[in-house]
C-alpha cells in the first residue's frame, strides 16, 4: 500500500516538474499570466534543504536529521566559501607591496560528514586551508608555523627560486626544505603569475599528507583586477576516512552535502565568479558541472580571455580554474561533481537564487523578460 | 595414603566440602569485581584506536528498502554514522539506535530503490571513518514469511528430502537379492557415501562461519556441533546397548539399529542442507530452478541407499522390515530438510548455521564408526578388495550427483 502511495506521489512530482517548463512557454511567457503555470510551479517540490522522508530517494544524501558540528571543527564551509585571506600589507622602500602571512601547521580531529570524525592535519585549523589572495607584483613573505606531531611544508605553485619551493631536500641549505615539528619557515616569492593557485604540504608521502587536509587555493589578482562579482572559493577535496586508499567522502570545501543543506546564496543576474579548485587524493579526475546553466571558464585563471562556454570542466589532481557565471531565474541549482559516483558521495550542493518561496510563474516570466533574449523574443 | 589424608584434613580445617568448593568461588568474584570496578589498575589507558568488529547477520530486500542487522563482534562499541549502497550515501534509520554495545545488534533500515537482479555492495561509515563492507550479489525481493511461503518451504523439503531418501530405499529388495558376499561391500558403499557429505558438510559449515561473529565461535562452533553431537550419540548408543544387554538381546548391534542410526545421522545433515537452501532461497541466492531440485532429489536418493544398506548387512535370517517402520526411516532422515528449509528462509543466522552443519558431520562420523564394524570380514579386516572398492563406489556416485547440485 504505502509502496503505491510513494510511487504516486513521485508520478505527480514528476508530472508537475515536466509540466512547468512547457506551461512557461506556451502561456506564460507570451501572456505574462496563466493560472496553469502558477499551479504548476507551486506544485513543485522544495528541492533543496528538505531531506529524503523514509522510503523516498530524490537524491543521494546522509542519513535524515543528521548535521556537522561547525562550531567542533572551528570552521563552517559556508564561510570558507566567500573568505579570502589577504593578510597583512606594508610599502616596502620601494614602494613595492610586501604582503605577510603566518600560517600553522596542526593536527586537528574534525568531522568530514554528520558523526564521522577524521585526523586531519590542517594549515590554521581548517580544510581547505585559508585562500591566501594577492595581486601580481607584490612581494609575499609566508611565515610557516609547524606545531603538528609530523614534519610539513608549503609548496606552492607559482614562479620562485628553487630553495622557496617547500620541497624536502632541495631548500635545506636556505632552511626551506622540510620543516620539522616545532621549527618554522618564512617562504618569500614575488606574485607570479596572476591566475588561481595552490598550496599543499610537499613532504613524502606525499599522497598522504595532501590527503590528510593540508592544502590551499592561491589566488593571484592581475594588475587591472576582474570585474565586480560575487567571488567564491571552491576547493574539491575528499577523505579517505578508512585509509584503504579510496576515498569514502567526497565534497567542495571538505563538508559532503554541505550545500545542500545550506544552498549557496546568490542575485539573479548578478556576476558569480568561482575560484574552483581540484586537491582530490586517489582519484585521477574530479568535475564541477552546474544545473541550468552554462559559465565562462578560464583554466587556471591565467588568461583574461575565457577558453570555453560550457556547463562542465574536467580537472585532473592540481588542475584549477576561474568559472563566471550569472544566473536568470530564481531558484534552486544544483552543482556537483559529473563523476556521479562522487556526486552521490558528498560532492553536490545547490545555487539559490532569490528567494524560491516567491517563486511564482509571474516571477519568473518577469525574470525572463528582464534578460536581452527574454526582451527581444518577448517583442519580437 | 595416612599422610595425604592427614595433609586434607589441615589445609580443608573442620569445614564442609560446599564450603571448600564455594569459598575460591566467592574469592574469584570479589577480585574480578573488584578489578573491574577499579577500572584495572596499572593497565594504563588503552593504547592505539577502537577496534570494530561488526558482523552482517541479516539482509533483507524489501522494495525501496534494504534492511541490515548488525552485531557488533568486537571489543569495544561502535557507533554506525552514514550507510552508502553502491557509493551512494542514502538515507537510513537504525531501530535500536546507531550506537552498538559489544555483541549488541541494530537494525538498519536504508531508503535505497534498488533493482531486482542487480548487484550492490554496501559500505557502512563509523564515526571513526572505518567501514563495514555489505555485499548483496544478486537482489532480489525478501519473501515474507506467511503461510504461503512456509508452505513452499515445507514442499521443497518434501522434494529434496522426504521423496528421494524414500525413492532411494525402493532398492530394498535388490538388496534382499544380493548374496551375502556383496553386503559388506554395500555396508562399505554407505561409509564411502556419508564420509564425503561429512566432508562436504564441514567444508560447507566452515564456509558460513566465516560470516558469522567470530566472538559466538565462528568455526570453532562447526567443531563444538560435531563433537557434541557425536559424543551424545555415543551415549545413547551406550545407554540403549546396556539395556538390550540387559534385556538377554544380542550385543552386536542390529541391522534395523544401525539403519537408524543412518537415519538419524543423515537427518542432522539434511537439516543443515534444508538451512542452507532455505536461506539461499530467501535472499535471492538461489533460483529454484526445476533442475536444481532434481539435482538435489538424485543427490539424495543416494542417501536413501545408505540406510536401507544395514538392514541388509546385518542378518540374512532377519525378517524383512516392516512397511512402516520404512516410513520412519524415511521421515528421520529426510523430514529434517523441511524443518532447515523454515529456519533458514526465515531467522537465518550464521553463528546457528555453523553450528547446526557441525552437528550434522559429527552425527555422520558416529554412523560410520556404528557401521564399520559390519564390513569386517572373517579376518577381521576392514579394508580389503570388496569394501575399499565399495567405499570408492559410495564417494564417486555422491561426487557425480553433487555435480548436478553446486549452488
Amino acid at each position: 500500500m504505502s509502496e503505491n502511495g510513494i510511487s504516486r506521489r513521485r508520478l505527480l512530482g514528476g508530472a508537475a516538474a515536466a509540466a512547468a517548463p512547457a506551461a512557461i512557454g506556451l502561456s506564460g511567457l507570451l501572456s505574462g499570466r496563466g493560472p496553469g503555470v502558477e499551479e504548476a510551479l507551486a506544485g513543485q517540490p522544495p528541492a533543496a534543504g528538505g531531506h529524503a522522508g523514509h522510503g523516498e530517494f530524490p537524491h543521494a544524501s546522509f542519513a535524515p536529521g543528521t548535521a556537522v558540528d561547525h562550531r567542533a571543527n572551528g570552521f563552517d564551509p559556508s564561510q570558507i566559501l566567500r573568505d579570502f585571506d589577504y593578510g597583512k600589507t606594508r610599502r616596502l622602500a620601494s614602494g613595492r607591496v610586501l604582503r605577510e602571512w603566518e600560517i600553522v601547521a596542526q593536527d586537528k580531529e574534525i568531522e568530514v560528514a554528520p558523526g564521522v570524525k577524521y585526523e586531519a592535519w590542517t594549515y590554521n585549523g581548517r580544510v581547505p586551508g585559508p585562500t591566501l589572495r594577492a595581486r601580481e607584483g607584490e612581494l609575499l613573505r609566508v611565515r610557516f608555523v609547524n606545531a603538528s606531531d609530523h614534519p610539513h611544508t608549503m609548496h606552492f605553485h607559482g614562479i620562485h627560486r628553487a630553495g622557496m619551493d617547500g620541497m624536502p631536500g632541495i631548500g635545506e641549505m636556505g632552511g626551506g626544505g622540510q620543516v620539522e615539528p616545532g621549527e618554522s619557515f618564512a617562504y618569500e616569492f614575488d606574485a607570479s603569475p596572476f591566475g588561481l593557485h595552490l598550496y599543499h604540504c610537499h613532504v613524502a608521502p606525499l599522497a598522504a599528507h595532501i590527503a590528510r587536509g593540508l592544502y590551499g587555493a592561491f589566488v593571484i589578482d592581475p594588475k587591472q583586477g576582474r570585474p565586480e562579482a560575487d567571488e567564491m572559493v571552491m576547493v574539491m577535496n575528499g577523505f579517505d576516512t578508512n585509509f584503504d586508499l579510496a576515498n569514502e567522502v567526497y565534497a567542495v570545501n571538505t563538508v559532503g552535502f554541505h550545500y545542500i543543506n545550506e544552498p549557496i546564496r546568490v542575485e539573479r543576474g548578478s556576476l558569480v565568479r568561482v575560484y574552483l579548485v581540484n586537491v582530490l587524493e586517489y582519484d585521477p579526475l574530479n568535475s564541477f558541472h552546474v544545473h541550468a546553466n552554462f559559465f565562462q571558464f578560464y583554466p587556471t585563471g591565467t588568461s583574461l580571455t575565457p577558453s570555453e562556454y560550457t556547463d562542465t570542466v574536467i580537472q585532473g589532481q592540481g588542475q584549477r580554474g576561474i568559472l563566471e557565471l550569472e544566473f536568470p531565474f530564481d531558484g534552486d541549482y544544483m552543482f556537483h561533481a559529473h563523476v556521479s559516483e562522487f556526486a552521490e558521495l558528498g560532492w553536490t550542493g545547490f545555487f539559490r537564487v532569490g528567494d524560491p518561496s516567491r517563486l511564482t510563474a509571474a516571477a519568473a516570466a518577469a525574470a525572463y523578460c528582464e534578460l536581452p533574449w527574454g526582451k527581444n523574443g518577448g517583442r519580437a | 595414603m595416612e599422610a595425604g589424608a592427614r595433609a586434607e584434613r589441615s589445609v580443608g580445617g573442620g569445614l564442609p566440602a560446599w564450603a571448600l568448593g564455594a569459598i575460591p568461588l566467592a574469592l574469584i568474584a570479589i577480585a574480578i569485581g573488584s578489578f573491574a570496578l577499579l577500572g584495572g589498575p596499572g593497565l594504563g589507558e588503552r593504547t592505539g584506536p577502537p577496534v570494530e568488529e561488526v558482523a552482517v547477520e541479516r539482509t533483507v530486500l524489501h522494495p525501496g528498502e534494504i534492511e541490515l542487522t548488525l552485531r557488533n563482534d568486537g571489543p569495544d562499541p561502535v557507533e554506525i554514522a552514514q550507510v552508502a549502497v553502491n557509493d551512494a550515501y542514502a538515507p537510513f534509520v537504525a531501530s535500536d539506535g546507531n550506537r552498538i554495545g559489544r555483541l549488541d545488534s541494530t537494525t538498519l533500515d536504508v531508503s535505497f530503490p534498488w533493482i531486482e537482479g542487480e548487484a550492490y555492495e554496501i559500505f557502512i561509515l563509523t564515526s571513526t571513518g572505518g567501514t563495514i563492507d555489505v555485499a548483496i550479489p544478486v537482489a532480489a525481493e525478501t519473501p515474507e514469511a506467511d503461510l504461503g511461503f512456509y508452505g513452499l518451504m515445507a514442499l521443497l523439503g518434501i522434494y529434496v528430502g522426504v521423496i528421494p531418501v524414500s525413492l532411494g530405499m525402493l532398492w530394498l529388495p535388490f538388496l534382499g537379492r544380493l548374496g551375502r558376499r556383496w553386503m559388506s561391500s554395500l555396508i562399505a558403499f554407505t561409509v564411502g557415501l556419508l564420509a564425503f557429505l561429512a566432508i562436504d558438510a564441514g567444508l560447507e559449515g566452515l564456509e558460513i562461519a566465516a560470516e558469522a561473529p567470530a566472538a559466538f565461535g565462528g568455526a570453532s562452533l562447526v567443531f563444538a556441533g560435531g563433537l557434541v553431537a557425536y559424543l551424545v550419540l555415543a551415549g545413547i548408543d551406550a545407554h540403549l546397548s546396556q539395556r538390550s544387554r540387559r534385556a538377554g538381546g544380542s550385543a552386536k548391534a542390529s541391522g534395523a539399529y544401525l539403519a537408524l542410526l543412518v537415519a538419524i545421522g543423515i537427518g542432522l545433515h539434511n537439516l543443515g542442507e534444508g538451512l542452507a537452501i532455505g536461506s539461499s532461497y530467501a535472499t535471492g541466492a538461489l533460483a529454484l530452478g526445476a533442475f536444481l531440485v532434481v539435482g538435489f532429489a538424485i543427490h539424495n536418493t543416494t542417501e536413501g541407499l545408505a540406510i536401507v544398506a544395514p538392514l541388509r548387512g546385518g542378518d540374512d535370517a532377519a525378517p524383512p522390515p516392516r512397511l512402516s517402520r520404512l516410513i520412519g526411516l524415511g521421515l528421520i532422515a529426510g523430514a529434517p530438510a523441511i524443518l532447515g528449509a523454515w529456519i533458514g528462509a526465515s531467522a537465518f543466522n550464521p553463528s546457528l548455521a555453523a553450528l547446526l552443519f557441525g552437528v550434522g558431520v559429527g552425527a555422520i562420523v558416529r554412523v560410520i564408526v556404528q557401521l564399520s564394524p559390519a564390513m569386517r570380514d572373517e579376518g577381521g579386516r576392514l579394508l580389503y578388495p570388496a569394501t575399499v572398492a565399495g567405499m570408492l563406489g559410495g564417494i564417486a556416485v555422491l561426487y557425480l550427483t553433487g555435480l548436478l547440485v553446486s549452488v
